[in-house]
């Protein structure tokens, strides 16, 4: 059966190159980057290298960069290492609505030690308005945390705007930037954020290599405790092969990027124009042009998102959701309520993201699979049966 | 993968997907907001349940149990289906996913709910009371006292009720009146603030 992988924002594969370059450290090149000897000179020689190929990815100097295990890690160190940090001089945070939950939860954390939070909403394309940050600052509010890009609906953040408004009250801003790292220029000098968030298996790296940038002079209060390692802020053995793996991954992204981003769009546009066209009753979330150039969605009426996965699951297509159904917790997708979705709506969420290797064929091919499988449930669908039943009187 | 064989098989082809118009009895449950809806229509004769057909709207877990729930009652007297519980679904089916339990398994409660109106509509016809006697404690209100995520029964009905099986408070949303959950900022219906 033929296989096409539409999951980019569950992840990616990696780089041969990247996998090249870290195989040594699994195997003879063991050295703990903390050790005086040459194993450990070696190890920390690879560690530094890779930081400075992250720094550069972002326009960042290697010192501002902290390797964490995860793009939820590197959230929660900013979000909670920022706000305990700079704790005395207030307790209020601002973020918006549709924040991952790394994000979210972190401050949800805070606020059961004191903090105060407040959430800025998006308009329909998903989009926070600067205006409605800035409102939301108070003489307390200490940081001001918004996303780059929402891999779920692709749309793109106004961060520059917003941490101009946030930088001239004297707030420190992050940005969680790991959907869009690896995938659109980041430079955050340009964007004036003290922070930013990156994770390396969503441009081809390993999974376990991730990073936080923290502009110098701004402080956090780790999450590990324990070591010298990463400055002190974050604590532990270095994962050296993750974080070496993470560094080739930067150093390609960054040659790559522009090119990715130009065959992906052109394929990601196809998809979208076809997917209006061929089914009826489907809208696109997110905004309709200021997006990740690799990722299309939508919400399909009268259909449940797992359902729709199941099915094309069986034809070999990987995507995923944001219905309730789909989840854990049974919950419908927060970014969609937060945009105005309805629930019945926000079910049908299905999201597609492609692959630097995605090719046309991929995009027909789904493009042939997808109506039938809809049809079929659709007349499974009471809800479906209800709107034909309407539209006949 | 995360269902069994047989869920899969069911989800793939499932029996007895449609509607009858003139159907004897229709029952319906749930609710978008927690992602599945079933509804079951019924053909009686001679006591028994000659033709039924549903649909649903949700996830593998759901169209896999009313495909079961459909094919383990066709044929059977009334009394029969109404000793098809969910659970004896689920085992049908090779089990469920733990969290898929309270939320997809509603077949049954839907099968019920169309013998239920069939009852009621078969009385109505024989000339028997108007309006015929309410089949539970909550049936004079039962448009509000279901739970909105799995439309099962709630306990308590004073201001905070729970759902046994989804394991949520629920207060009564002070602008339409309808259950909530607790934990929410907003009522799930209406978007109203809910007071702590």
């Amino acid at each position: 059966m033929k296989r096409v992988y539409l999951d980019h924002i569950a992840g990616t594969p990696l780089l041969p190159e990247a996998l090249e370059a870290m195989l040594p450290f699994f195997k003879e090149r063991f050295g703990n980057p903390q050790s005086l000897h040459e194993a450990g000179q070696i190890a920390l020689g690879a560690v530094e290298e890779a930081r400075d190929s992250v720094a550069r990815l972002v326009n960042a100097s290697a010192a501002e960069i902290v390797f964490t295990a995860s793009g939820s890690e590197a959230n929660t160190l900013a979000v909670k290492g920022l706000a305990l940090a700079g704790r005395n001089k207030g307790t209020h945070l601002v973020l918006s609505a549709i924040e991952h939950n790394s994000v979210l939860n972190a401050a949800r954390s805070l606020e059961k030690m004191g903090f105060a939070v407040t959430l800025v909403p998006v308009d329909k394309t998903g989009t926070v308005d600067p205006g409605d940050v800035a409102k939301a600052l108070t003489k307390e509010t200490i940081l001001v945390s918004v996303m780059l890009a929402n891999a779920e609906v692709g749309t793109i953040e106004p961060v520059a705007e917003i941490a101009r408004i946030a930088k001239a009250r004297g707030v420190t801003v992050h940005t969680d930037a790991v959907a869009a790292a690896g995938q659109i220029p980041i430079d955050v000098k340009a964007l004036g954020v003290d922070a930013l968030s990156l994770a390396g298996d969503q441009f081809y790296g390993p999974k376990g290599g991730a990073a936080l940038f923290l502009k110098k002079g701004a402080r956090v209060l780790p999450l590990i405790e324990g070591g010298v390692q990463e400055g002190g802020r974050r604590g532990g053995t270095e994962n050296v092969p993750a974080i070496v793996g993470l560094g080739k991954a930067a150093e390609i992204a960054a040659v790559r990027l522009a090119g990715r981003a130009e065959k992906a769009r052109l394929l990601r546009d196809r998809l979208i124009a076809e997917m209006l066209r061929k089914i009826g009753h489907v809208v696109l979330t997110g905004h309709p042009l200021n997006r990740l150039p690799h990722q299309a969605s939508f919400c399909v009426e009268f259909v449940e998102g797992e359902a729709m996965l199941l099915s094309l699951d069986m034809k070999g297509v990987a995507a995923s959701s944001g219905s309730a159904c789909t989840s854990k917790t049974l919950k419908a997708s927060h970014v969609l309520l937060a945009m105005g979705l309805d629930h019945a709506l926000a079910q049908g969420s299905l999201v597609f993201s492609l692959l630097e290797s995605a090719a046309s064929e991929d995009i027909e091919y789904l493009l042939d699979v997808f109506p039938p499988i809809i049809d079929r449930l659709r007349k499974m669908s009471p809800l479906y049966t209800d709107y034909l039943k309407e539209n006949q009187k | 993968m995360i269902y069994s064989d047989k869920v899969m098989e069911h989800f793939s082809n499932p029996r007895n997907v449609g509607v009858i118009p003139d159907a004897d009895g229709v029952g319906q449950v749930g609710n978008p907001v927690c992602g599945d809806m079933m509804s079951f229509y019924i053909k009686v004769q001679d006591g028994r349940l000659a033709d039924i057909k549903f649909q649903t709207f949700g996830c593998g877990a759901a169209i896999a149990v009313s495909s079961m729930v459909s094919e383990m009652a066709k044929g059977k007297t009334l009394e029969e289906a109404e000793a098809i519980t969910n659970d004896k679904v689920a085992e049908e089916l090779g089990g469920l996913p733990k969290n898929k339990l309270h939320c997809s398994n509603l077949g049954a409660d839907a099968l019920h709910k169309a013998i239920e109106d069939y009852r009621k509509k078969s009385r109505a016809g024989a000339g028997a009371e108007e309006a015929a006697a309410p089949a539970g404690p909550h049936a004079d209100h039962d448009e509000e006292c279901s739970c909105p995520y799995c439309d099962g029964p709630l306990d308590g009905m004073e201001e905070i009720c729970s759902c046994r099986h989804c394991d949520i408070d629920f207060v009564e949303c002070p602008e339409c009146g309808k259950y909530t959950n607790r934990a929410e900022k907003n009522c799930v219906a209406c978007g109203a603030a809910i007071a702590k």
